[in-house]
């Protein structure tokens, strides 16, 4: 996924070419090499090296699947003062009380959850819209500088995001959206209760519009690749029964490549449920529960990032890393399912072809 | 007959321009981010910040420190990283085919890409800092390795499965056994989209504030010492901007723009660097 | 010149020249396509004959770097000179793929789907409509119990049919077939041609094909091109028999060894 959102995912269609010169120079070079490399090692040597050669690389391998179990256990680990504490009742309780060390991990979560929602509110449909644009309308010149242009906000550090958010945005949206949501959307029944009190610029909606800028270049590069996949004859074949490109696109394309375009939905989630440091600037950081919007709130990784370092006691950490493990099993979760369904388009793709 | 087929060009011209509108939108983010960094950070940019210390608030001073140690850790953890990922990435490429350790291992390194990286600072905290009973800049080093490490394994797997098979073939075919077909064939094939990984990954972790927090912490002084606290760029205009000072919130920007123009200008230039290699042939 | 029991011609092709960026693909082509007959385009690869076909429903309008200059006359209008609604045109003139594309859809909605973008009609005369289009495309005894699974699920040559069915079904009054058989087994080619034979009673037809026996067996008239150019147009009979050009003798009997 995110190799594609480098923009590399062109050179699988200039291979077959681009390396015929360089294997007639290979060959040459190593015909030469080859024949002294015989004469230097007896075949002895040759089998052990190839060997520990497989044998490293295997080893690194596995490390990197170490890293993701050894993280996991760290975690559980890290939890169990807390989890002895608190039990189940951790995931219930909205107590965040450091003074009579007493934690619940529902306020965070909520927080989280909710940014997330919002995120995905802007990010989606935008990252469709972009995908779309890329793939059917733009002109061919301004395919990759548009294409680099929306890859360059993921390359944006976090933490500029939440610095951009906390000194501009949330000022911006206190002074001219706020103000207007209170007024107008505020009294009205049902969703009235997510746009109460003061125009304060920070809080969750704040956060969760920021995650959504954040999270548009990964739904995009990913929705865009899979709609590259779909083979031209099927578009052909609806542009010949008459369709308009939109008709193409939200009868044919997107049907074809709904898992793909599923898997990258869940990968910006995973993105936006985990983000931190941009969170964190805007985010407000307050304990209490709220479904107002407009509030101040506080996600789990922000709850991390202000509290760990200064949390004093092994229940108070241990809480903190509880509510690490938390996140970490969403965002797995959410990840798995991503992966799992871009592999299976990649799969329906190999059996096509 | 005609009202279908005004209705359908109605929706269709409507649809395309909403997705037009999208992609403004997308851009009128990156460039009122930019924009915002330009003017803040540039006017907030002076010789002080390459060549003084952070300052305590209500003096003047500047980024060195934070820079150095930026420097040093991020050198660390691509030193770290990337060897590690580049092998597991050639098990992944030229051993592993479909084997169940090279389809667990291809799994856990796409959830490690995206996973969230402060869990990966509190990992190494738990393992690492906790442990050894002090912050360090090590610490931090090696947490930005862990980050090095998924993208470099997914890089370099990807650039040695675009290497044909012929050419490898050709090299069995006199002789040469597979660890020196891998070094001196397929890895110098795939040279340059390696490096490309390598230099994408050092554009990430450039900005990674999160597993840092908790590993090098942070130091107003000037140290190298690799096995203390260490000063670094983001927790320093993370720890400024929240400050409630006013010439912090200046060096924050310059630090900010400093930082983001160098993760967009590696990013560009890894960008270009693989370009240039698939038009060379 | 020719025959004077010729049909008057659907769409009459004057000068057509067309080029994918710089590379001039058709050169000065003219051509008369018979009404309600079989027409084949042969060649080698690369000749131009799949490029004139997609002209007539100008598909290539798709890609901007490719242009075609000239006229395409169906019913009187030119269909290249920008000006058409080029849906309501591709309403007229259906076409079927080399690869057979069933829509991510269900048997159904595949055929349905086509229909309705062109005319809004209630359920049953839908159903009327999906049963006549699968009947005349010879498919509907295989799927009728199953309309509501995906159309993917059908065999190669079923799946061919089904696009044959999806085209029908918009009732347009030319149908253009890009090698259709290709890609298929022989008894799922043998289906095919069965049923294009069947097809001209309704519809002009224009087939693209690189088999020249197959030409032989199902058109009415074949035109020969080369190069980007036309050579030889005439009745399929006497193109196979008496071809008046060198160039037409040669590929073909080179062909027939």
């Amino acid at each position: 996924m995110s190799f594609n959102r480098m923009g590399l995912r062109s050179a699988n269609l200039s291979t077959p070419v681009f390396y015929s010169e360089a294997k007639i120079r290979f060959i040459r070079f190593y015909q030469q090499k080859m024949t002294l490399l015989q004469k230097t090692f007896p075949d002895k040597t040759q089998v052990f090296l190839d060997a520990a050669f497989k044998l490293t690389s295997l080893f690194f391998a596995f490390a990197v699947f170490s890293l993701l179990a050894g993280i996991l256990i760290t975690l559980v680990v890290g939890s169990i003062p807390s989890f002895k504490a608190f039990g189940w009742g951790f995931l219930t309780s909205s107590a965040w009380d450091p003074v009579n060390v007493n934690f619940g991990a529902v306020v965070p979560i909520f927080g989280t959850l909710v940014t997330s929602a919002i995120a995905m509110l802007i990010g989606v449909p935008v990252s469709f819209g972009i995908a779309l644009f890329l793939t059917e309308l733009s002109p061919n010149c301004l395919k990759r500088p548009l294409g680099i242009a929306i890859e360059l906000l993921a390359g944006i550090p976090s933490i500029i995001y939440g610095m951009w958010g906390l000194f501009i945005f949330a000022p911006f949206l206190a002074d001219h959206i706020q103000p207007w949501l209170i007024d107008y959307l505020g009294p009205m029944p049902f969703i009235g209760i997510l746009f109460q009190g003061a125009p304060m610029g920070i809080g969750m909606l704040t956060a969760g519009i920021i995650l959504g800028i954040m999270i548009i270049p990964f739904i995009a590069s990913v929705t865009r690749d899979v709609f590259d996949v779909v083979p031209p004859q099927l578009k052909e074949s609806a542009y010949a029964v008459g369709c308009t490109t939109w008709e193409v696109v939200w009868y044919v394309v997107l049907p074809y490549t709904k898992i793909g375009v599923v898997g990258g939905v869940m990968l910006g989630l995973g993105r936006a449920l985990g983000e931190t440091m941009a969170v964190t600037f805007v985010i407000g950081n307050a304990q209490n529960f709220s479904l107002s919007l407009l509030d101040p709130g506080n996600s789990i990784a922000s709850a991390l990032a202000n509290e760990f370092n200064e949390a004093v006691g092994d229940v108070y950490s241990s809480a903190l890393i509880e509510l690490g493990l938390i996140m970490f099993v969403i965002t797995f979760i959410v990840l798995a399912i991503s992966k799992l369904m871009l592999m299976q388009l990649a799969r329906r793709e190999g059996d096509k072809s | 007959m005609l009202s279908i087929y005004k209705r359908r060009r109605f929706i269709n011209a409507l649809n395309l321009t909403i997705s037009l509108l999208a992609m403004a939108f997308g851009l009128f983010w990156l460039g009122w981010i930019l924009w915002t960094l330009l003017q803040l950070g540039f006017t907030s940019l002076s010789p002080d910040v390459f060549t003084k210390m952070t300052p305590p608030p209500g003096s003047n001073g500047g980024l060195l420190n934070a820079l150095v140690g930026s420097l040093m850790m991020i050198l660390a953890g691509v030193l770290l990283g990337a060897p590690v990922g580049v092998l597991a990435g050639i098990y992944l490429a030229e051993y592993g085919g479909n084997g169940w350790l090279a389809t667990v291992t291809r799994f856990s390194n796409d959830i490690l890409l995206s996973a969230p990286s402060i869990v990966i600072g509190l990992f190494v905290y738990e393992i690492y800092v906790a442990t050894s009973h002090h912050f360090s800049g090590w610490a931090g080093a090696f947490a930005l390795a862990l980050i090095v490490i998924p993208v470099v394994v997914r890089t370099t797997e990807n650039m040695l499965k675009l290497v044909p098979g012929s050419l490898r073939e050709a090299a069995a075919a006199l002789g040469a056994p597979q660890w020196k077909i891998i070094m001196m064939v397929t890895l110098r094939a795939s040279k340059s989209g390696i490096v490309t990984g390598i230099l994408l990954a050092l554009s990430r972790i450039s900005g990674e504030t999160a597993p840092l927090l908790f590993t090098a912490l942070n130091n107003s002084f000037w140290s190298l010492n690799m096995n203390a606290p260490m000063a670094n760029l983001p927790v320093v205009i993370f720890q400024f901007a929240m400050s409630p000072y006013d010439d912090w919130h200046k060096l924050a920007w310059a630090g900010a723009l400093i930082i983001t123009f160098g993760v967009l200008g590696l990013n560009i230039i890894a960008r270009f660097i693989f370009r240039n290699k698939s038009n060379l042939h | 010149m020719r025959d004077q029991s010729v049909p008057p011609p659907k769409i009459n092709v004057r000068d057509l020249n067309f080029y994918y960026g710089k590379f001039q693909a058709l050169h000065s082509v003219s051509i008369s396509i018979p009404e309600k007959m079989v027409t084949a385009f042969i060649g080698p690869s690369g000749c131009g004959k799949s490029t004139l076909l997609r002209t007539m429903n100008c598909m290539y309008a798709l890609y901007p770097e490719q242009k075609a200059v000239g006229e395409i006359i169906i019913d009187n209008e030119n269909i290249i000179d920008g000006k058409q609604d080029l849906s309501s045109l591709r309403a007229k003139i259906g076409m079927v793929f080399q690869k057979p594309t069933p829509f991510p859809m269900s048997i159904y909605d595949n055929i349905a789907f086509g229909v309705k973008l062109h005319e809004t009609i209630n359920r049953s005369d839908m159903d009327d409509r999906v049963e006549w289009a699968l009947k005349k495309a010879a498919l509907w005894n295989e799927v009728k119990d199953k309309l509501k699974q995906s159309g993917d699920s059908l065999s190669g040559g079923q799946q061919q049919r089904l696009c044959i069915a999806r085209g029908i079904a918009i009732k347009p009054e030319v149908l253009l077939l890009d090698e259709p058989a290709s890609a298929l087994d022989p008894i799922s080619t043998a289906h095919i041609e069965e049923l294009i034979s069947e097809l001209k009673e309704d519809y002009t037809i224009v087939i693209v094909t690189h088999n020249m026996q197959q030409a032989s067996r199902i058109s009415d008239f074949t035109a020969y091109m080369y190069l980007g150019e036309l050579i030889e147009f005439g009745e399929t009979v006497s193109i196979f028999t008496t071809p008046k050009k060198k160039a037409t003798e040669d590929y073909i009997t080179g062909r027939f060894g």
